[in-house]
């Protein structure tokens, strides 16, 4: 099972993760940090965005576990 | 490597202005697709610095602690002769490194958000479509850039951080003189101060009457007024010329090819995946990822020393062959979201939601409301800022039919 791990001292807040899928991230309104709010990419389509916001994240602040 | 501002015989002198609007420089060009990708250059500034080429090192070397952001190491890339004066203002977040750069950008972070930009949509909207109306209603051809690309974005920085309209002629001025490479280093540092002057004068306005803008809320959470003061100085320049000049390249690119551009009116979700690569395509910051090296690096079988400058060449990285497919190609469904023209790593952008959004406003209603819009000279004759450290166009003459 691929999990979605997202580590909060790196964010910046760039909203890159959701731009690319709104269903499995949102921004904190405080300081604008990633919340993932479905951390288990449901099938093939959410796992390739999990891979794209993982890709585009610019503080390579997400990464895939498995 | 000497860095003392000697130039080197074995480093040629980087090209810095733009001959084709499309693509890179043929100089940039060759300099990406050496062995390495890597190699150096004489700046204007005499300095001799790394040149990076390819999309991969650039994204590397962007999420790279050992490169720093300080704009006052003596070893930064500089693209003029002149010295930079510093001293005018605190730092602000795009010149910190961590530890001190992640609280500045969180303090303002929360005002870019993907949910806030949405929340900005509406007064974008009327923006738009009232700067359009006055378009309508004068003279034909009209100059785009004055009547629409300038505007928008700058009405829209000055009220999201609050900063009264009726200056923008001088914030227009100012910022100009900034960005522009023929200007004396008296004039720029002229230009600076007098802008500093202005927003100290705002802020310390806002500091006893606090209003429900960016600005005020900056200060009503307690930042320093001298914090709040690079903040706008920073907002301001980056959130003005940037987005007009990407109305103006991408209104011309899309007039350019009609068949794109009615698929683009008949289907809006096209809209963004065209910016994304019209953003791509023109890199129009080509310049703004630079660094310098504060640790010994290795890269592409090349040693990065401490103190060296760096800068990356962000448009030939774009047009990397190995990071996109046909990648001379304007390709308006690409969808490759992978391109440098933001940034990359931890400074990346701050606004670039809001720029994409305003941009998406500007082309869906622009097109929709004006079917018949085209160019009123050769798109090739037009006067393109070649030489600008912020690639756009000066003035995009346009008419259109009377409507039926």
């Amino acid at each position: 099972m691929t999990k979605i791990v997202a580590d909060l001292d790196r964010c910046v807040g760039a909203g890159q993760c959701v731009l690319t899928d709104p269903d499995a991230f949102d921004q904190s309104d405080e300081d604008g940090t990633v919340v993932v709010i479905q951390d288990t990419p449901a099938d093939d389509e959410a796992l390739k965005r999990a891979r794209v916001a993982v890709d585009i994240c610019p503080s390579r602040a997400l990464s895939l576990t498995e | 490597m000497a860095t003392d501002g000697g130039s080197s015989v074995t480093a040629p002198v980087l090209q810095t202005t733009r001959r084709c609007p499309y693509a890179p420089p043929d100089e940039h060009t060759r300099l990406r697709d050496t062995a390495s990708g890597i190699s150096q250059v004489t700046l204007p500034s005499g300095q001799v610095a790394w040149a990076l080429g390819r999309l991969e090192h650039i994204r590397a070397m962007l999420t790279d602690p050992r490169f720093s952001s300080d704009r006052q190491h003596p070893n930064f890339p500089r693209f003029t002769r002149e010295q930079p004066a510093f001293g005018l203002m605190r730092p602000s977040m795009i010149q910190l490194d961590p530890p001190e750069h992640g609280p500045a950008r969180k303090a303002v972070i929360g005002e870019f958000t993907v949910r806030r930009m949405a929340g900005l949509r509406p007064r974008v909207q009327q923006i738009v479509d009232e700067h359009i109306d006055a378009m309508l209603a004068g003279p034909r051809p009209a100059d785009l850039v004055r009547a629409l690309a300038l505007p928008v974005p700058s009405l829209v920085i000055c009220e999201q951080l609050g900063v009264p309209y009726r200056d923008h002629d001088f914030f227009q001025s100012h910022s100009s003189a900034l960005l522009s490479r023929n200007v004396t280093a008296d004039e720029r540092q002229q230009a600076v101060k007098e802008l500093r002057d202005y927003l100290k004068e705002l802020i310390a306005e806002k500091a006893a009457d606090p209003a429900d803008d960016l600005l005020g809320r900056q200060l009503a959470q307690g930042n320093d007024p001298e914090d709040v003061l690079s903040l706008a100085f920073l907002l301001l320049i980056a959130g003005h010329e940037t987005t007009a000049n990407m109305i103006s390249l991408g209104v011309v690119t899309l007039l350019e090819r009609p068949d794109e551009l009615v698929a683009l009116r008949e289907d809006p979700a096209r809209t963004l995946p065209a910016i994304e690569e019209l953003l791509r395509v023109y890199t129009i910051a080509e310049f703004a990822n630079s660094r310098v090296a504060v640790e010994d690096v290795e890269m592409g079988g090349v040693t990065i020393r401490a103190g060296d400058p760096v800068l990356a060449l962000s448009n030939a990285a774009n047009h990397d062959p190995s990071a996109f497919d046909e990648a001379d190609e304007i390709k308006l469904d690409r969808g490759a979201r992978n391109h440098v023209a933001f940034g990359f790593g931890i400074h990346q952008c701050l606004g670039q939601n809001l720029a994409r959004m305003e941009l998406q406003i500007v082309f869906d209603t622009l097109f929709r409301r004006i079917p018949t819009l085209r160019l009123a000279a050769p798109a090739d004759r037009l006067p393109y800022k070649n030489d600008a450290f912020i690639y756009g166009i000066h003035e995009v003459p346009v008419t259109w039919e009377d409507p039926a």
